[in-house]
Parts: structure tokens; sequence; C-alpha cells
């Protein structure tokens, strides 16, 4: 059994060092000279130059590629080209506010989301389960910064409870960090809890047409006994699996919330990067977002397998 | 005796199959259908409409607020919202169209050619659509523009061959699937060629679950690229999109100015118009189909 996971975790290895080769490759796919195309207009002769040596564009890609991994290895991240500072010193800080601000999400999201989802899945066509079908499917299908300008429009303009724009420095309280981030809280929470709801409501479903379910339907057990005692207890890997894979979304989400509530995170400074082309920095922070994105998903196949014996076992 | 019986059962088949719709809309899925054709008519129609130049700056007041004059209010430097909103629907529209199509032309080819080629080509397409899925598509959209730079054929490119994976398993599935039955078989030992099968007999077998898969490649397509222009990396400012209108107008936002919120809507609403359609289209013809197949 523990091979079957270590073999995952192997692949999972693998993933990312594809993922670094893609994310390198990506600078490499100009077809001109990337110095010439992050200058511009300005390409003045000696500037070309002074930026081909600061990427170290002379030397043969393969070579530079095999280097940028051992130094991100080693946990070197590089210098990023527009603040000129290493990248470990300006992320340090960005980084610790996206992940107290994905971990709030999830603290939030994953309790919602499986109480909705079970509810629904309770009664399969039942009033309780059109609603959450219905409601989830709108919030699935609309950008995040439609929830965030419709919760910003509710919440900080109408009802003025709390601040538009998240402002987290030392010195708050911690009534006030709340204040300010529940906005972008809430705009995660709920685009993250859509997807979450509908597969937890798949998965219970699922197991809910098992031959032992119709067995206990049939000898008169309540319907919540039957979700919270018999198929919930099966559904359990699915839909960790479904957690897991759901807080790997948040990787997405982050970027746009981050942008529209002025969130000093880590995908805002990606967002800034990119628009300024400081190529060391955006690889930087790709990475990061890829291995938490690869971390997330390995997990929740772990799991999967951990729960499920004939994938423990395959033939 | 019996003859005659066939025969009218036959003609009663025939009647109810006549008499039956593609399929019957529910009554989300008209609520979807009507808000689709109404921008999709807005589109073709709204520049006609648009009472003002989307780039004049028509008023004195920068995000005035709902007026006769300014029906949905103006922007930050005082252009007339309505229009811009007139204005943007086409390009909105037209950009995730054209990336959708593409999606569907490399997605559908390459995984029919990989579903009936061999094993070798098979792996070689499928481990670099793996390789690609397995970064979230907003990082590698963000890594393609950091290196490119942000314009209209790399975002529809961009967004056309990150959304053609999804396609292309799909397509490999069906064809994977069609592929073994018999008429696909007569076809081949009658000596026809690949091209000829993958286009007179997998490709109008496949046609059903593939349009349900069109719509929501669609919506993902409307959300990817006006989540770009949003984030200020993909249609670039002072051209009226939807979500470049966000992103110019989220200053308001505080002052209680809707002249962001009326874009988001906007994107918002005919996305969910396209997916309450598509859930309708797959939830009964997907039913259908999965008898079929069984």
């Amino acid at each position: 059994m523990w091979l079957v996971v270590l073999r995952r975790l192997g692949l999972g290895v693998v993933t990312l060092w594809v993922v670094s080769m893609l994310v390198f490759a990506g600078t490499e796919i100009l077809p001109g000279d990337v110095a010439e195309a992050i200058l511009g207009q300005s390409a003045t002769p000696e500037a070309v130059a002074a930026i081909r040596a600061q990427l170290d564009l002379d030397r043969p890609a393969l070579v530079r590629y095999f280097e940028w991994l051992a130094n991100m290895l080693h946990g070197n991240l590089g210098k990023s080209l527009s603040a000129n500072l290493p990248i470990s010193e300006l992320i340090s800080d960005r980084l610790q506010n996206t992940l107290i601000l994905a971990s709030l999400t999830a603290a939030f999201s994953i309790p919602i989301a499986l109480a909705m989802g079970l509810a629904a899945a309770m009664f399969p066509g039942g009033r309780v389960d059109r609603l959450v079908t219905i409601s989830t499917l709108f919030l699935l299908s609309v950008p995040e910064f439609f929830i965030a300008a419709t919760l910003v429009l509710i919440f900080a303009v109408h009802l003025q409870w709390v601040p538009a724009i998240t402002y987290v420095t030392e010195y708050e309280s911690v009534w006030q960090l709340v204040k300010s981030m529940a906005l972008p809280i809430l705009t995660l929470t709920t685009s993250v809890v859509a997807h979450m709801a509908r597969m937890t409501r798949a998965a219970v479903i699922n197991v809910m047409t098992s031959p032992y379910i119709e067995m206990a339907i049939l000898k008169g057990v309540p319907r919540a006994r039957i979700v919270l005692r018999h198929a919930l207890l099966n559904a359990v890997g699915p839909v960790v699996n479904v957690v897991a894979l759901n807080l790997a979304y948040l990787v997405s989400g982050v970027v746009i919330v981050e942008t529209v509530f002025a969130y000093p995170g880590l995908a805002k400074l990606m967002v800034d990067a990119v628009s300024r082309r400081d190529m060391p920095l955006v690889q930087a922070c790709a990475m990061i977002f890829c291995t938490a994105y690869i971390l997330f998903i390995l997990v929740a196949d772990v799991l999967a397998l951990l729960a499920n014996p004939r994938l423990r076992h395959p033939k | 005796m019996s003859e005659e019986r066939n025969d009218a059962t036959q003609e009663i088949g025939l009647e109810a199959a006549g008499a039956r719709p593609l399929f019957q809309l529910s009554a989300m899925g008209r609520v979807g259908l009507g808000i689709l054709v109404f921008w999709i008519v807005v589109a073709i129609v709204g520049p006609f409409l648009a009472p003002y130049d989307p780039a004049d700056m028509v008023a004195d007041e920068s995000f005035a607020p709902m007026s006769e004059a300014f029906p949905l209010g103006t922007d930050y430097v005082g252009r007339d919202i309505l229009s811009r909103l007139l204005y943007g629907a086409r390009l909105t529209m037209s950009l995730s169209l054209a990336s959708t199509l593409l999606a569907f032309f490399v997605g559908i080819s390459l995984g029919f050619t990989a579903a009936l080629a061999g094993p070798k080509t098979d792996m070689v397409i499928s481990r670099i659509y793996d390789a690609f899925l397995s970064m979230p598509t907003i990082m590698l959209g963000l890594v393609v523009i950091a290196a490119l730079g942000s314009s209209i054929p790399v975002l529809v490119i961009t967004a056309g061959l990150i959304y053609s994976c999804g396609l292309y398993r799909i397509a490999r599935a069906l064809a994977a699937e069609i592929k073994v039955m018999d008429f696909v078989e007569a076809a081949r030992a009658r000596g026809e060629k690949l091209p000829w099968i993958i286009r007179r007999e997998i490709l109008p077998n496949a046609v059903v679950p593939l349009v349900a898969e069109f719509g929501l490649r669609l919506v993902f397509s409307i959300l990817f690229i006006s989540g770009l222009s949003f984030l200020g990396l993909g249609v670039q400012p002072p051209t009226a999109d939807w979500g470049v209108m966000v992103r110019e107008n989220l200053g308001g936002l505080v002052y209680g100015s809707s002249a962001a919120f009326v874009p988001a809507a906007a994107i918002a609403t005919l996305t969910v118009g396209i997916n309450l359609v598509v859930d309708d289209f797959s939830a009964q013809r997907g039913q259908e189909i999965a008898e079929e197949m069984i």
C-alpha cells in the first residue's frame, strides 16, 4: 500500500519538474530577444546589453535552466529586475499575507460547503437540493470580480460595516484585521464553496445509489440518519478528495481577489511583476503557486488512495 | 396479424419521434436562452444603438449617477457607460468565441488523431497535455503574457490552447468509444481512409456531447479573458471591453458608483445564461446519450 502512495509522490515530484521546465520555457518562447522585448521602445544597444548580462542571456538556455533550478532548490530565488532586490526579500511578507487569506478562507468554506452539499444530497431533487444546485451554478458561472463588486456595494458602501480596501498593517487590533479582511475572505469563500458544495453533493449522491443504502431506506431509517451514518462514512474518501482539490482552486481565486481589494499578497505581487515583465520575479511566484497547486492535488490523490482499498491494491 | 401490429407500433413510434423537439427547455433554461439571445442581439446591433461614441468624454463629471442623459451613469473620465457597454459586448463576446472555436479545432483534431492514429502518437500528445494541465490555467496565462506581452492575438491563442486541453480529453475518449463500434469497423473494412472515417462516422456521433462542452468552454474563456483584462493584462484600455471597464472603474466602487458593477453584471448574466442552457441541455441529452451508449 505504501508503495502505491510512494509512487504517487514520485509522480508529484516529476510533475513539479515538468512545470519548472514550462515556467522557464515560458520566457524562452519569444521569437526574438527577451531583452529587447522587455525594454520595448527604449531598447538602446547599451540597455539591451545590460539586460542580457543581468539575465545571462548569452549562455545556452539549457545551462541557464539547470542553474536556475539548482538555485531555486537551494532557496535562492534570484534578483528582481525592477526592484533590484533579492526576490526572497520581496516575497516573504507577501507570501505570509496570502497564506493568512487562504487559510482563513479554507477555515470558513470547508464547513459551509460540506453542510450545503450534505443538505442537498439528503433529498436529491427536493427543494433544498434545487436551491443549492441553482445558487451554486450561479456562483460558479459569475466572475470573482462580480461577486467582489456586489459585496463591496452591499457591505462597504450601503451598510458601511467594513472598509472596501484591505490595509494589513502591524499595529491593527485583531478585530480591525478581521474587519478589513472580511470582504476578500467572503469573496473567496463564496467561489470556493460553490465548487466544493457541488462536488460534495455529487460524491454523497454517488454513494447513495449503493445497495446497502437502498436496504436502509427499505427498512425505514430516517433520511438524515442514512446520510450521516451510512452514506457519509463511505463518502469520506471522495469528500476529502473534493476538499483538497478545491483548495487548489484557491490559487486562481486569490489572483483576482487580491487585485480587487488591493490586498498586499503574493498574487498581487505577481500580477504587478507580469505587467512590468520582471521575469525572475514572475518565475519565482509562478513556481510557488504551481507548487502549492500540485501539493493540494497530490494530497487529494493520496487521501483518495488511502480511503479506497480498491485503489490501494491495483491489479 | 402480427405484421399489422408491428406496423402500427412503428407508426406510433415514428409519430412520437417526429413530434418531439430536439430538446425541451425547463423554465430556467428558457431564462438562460432569453439572456443569451439578448446579448447576441446587443453584440450585433449594440454599436448602432449607442447614444455616444465610446471613447468620448461626454460628461463633465466622472462617476456621474444614472440620469436621463446617461442611463447607466458615466465612468472615471466621464464617458457614457451604456455606450461603452454596447460597444464592448461585441469585442468581449467575439474574443471568447474565437478562442473557443480555436480550442475546439485544436482539441478535437488532436483528440481524434490520438485515439485513431495509434498508441505512440496518443502517448506523445497526451503527455504534453498532461504537462500543461498540471499548472493552474491563470498561472499559464500569466507566464505567457509576461513573456509575450499582451495583445489580442496572444489572448485568443493562449485561451484557445489552454481550453483545448479539456476538449482533447473528451474528444479522445469519445473517439475511442465510437471507434470500436460496428459501423466504424465496417467502414474500416470497406477500406475508407482515416479522415473520411473521422468526418463521416465519428464526428456526427460525437456532436451532442461536444455541443454541451462548447457552452462550458465558452463560459470558461469569457471568464479567463475578462479576468486577464480585469488584471490589466488582457485587452488594453481605452478599448471598450467589459473586463477593462471593471478595472478602470474599480476606484469608484468605494463612492457607491455602479460604473464597475454594471460591466461585471453584464459578464455575470452572460455566463449564467450560457450555463443555464448548457445545464438543461446536458441534463436531458446527456441522459439519452448515456442510455444509447449502454
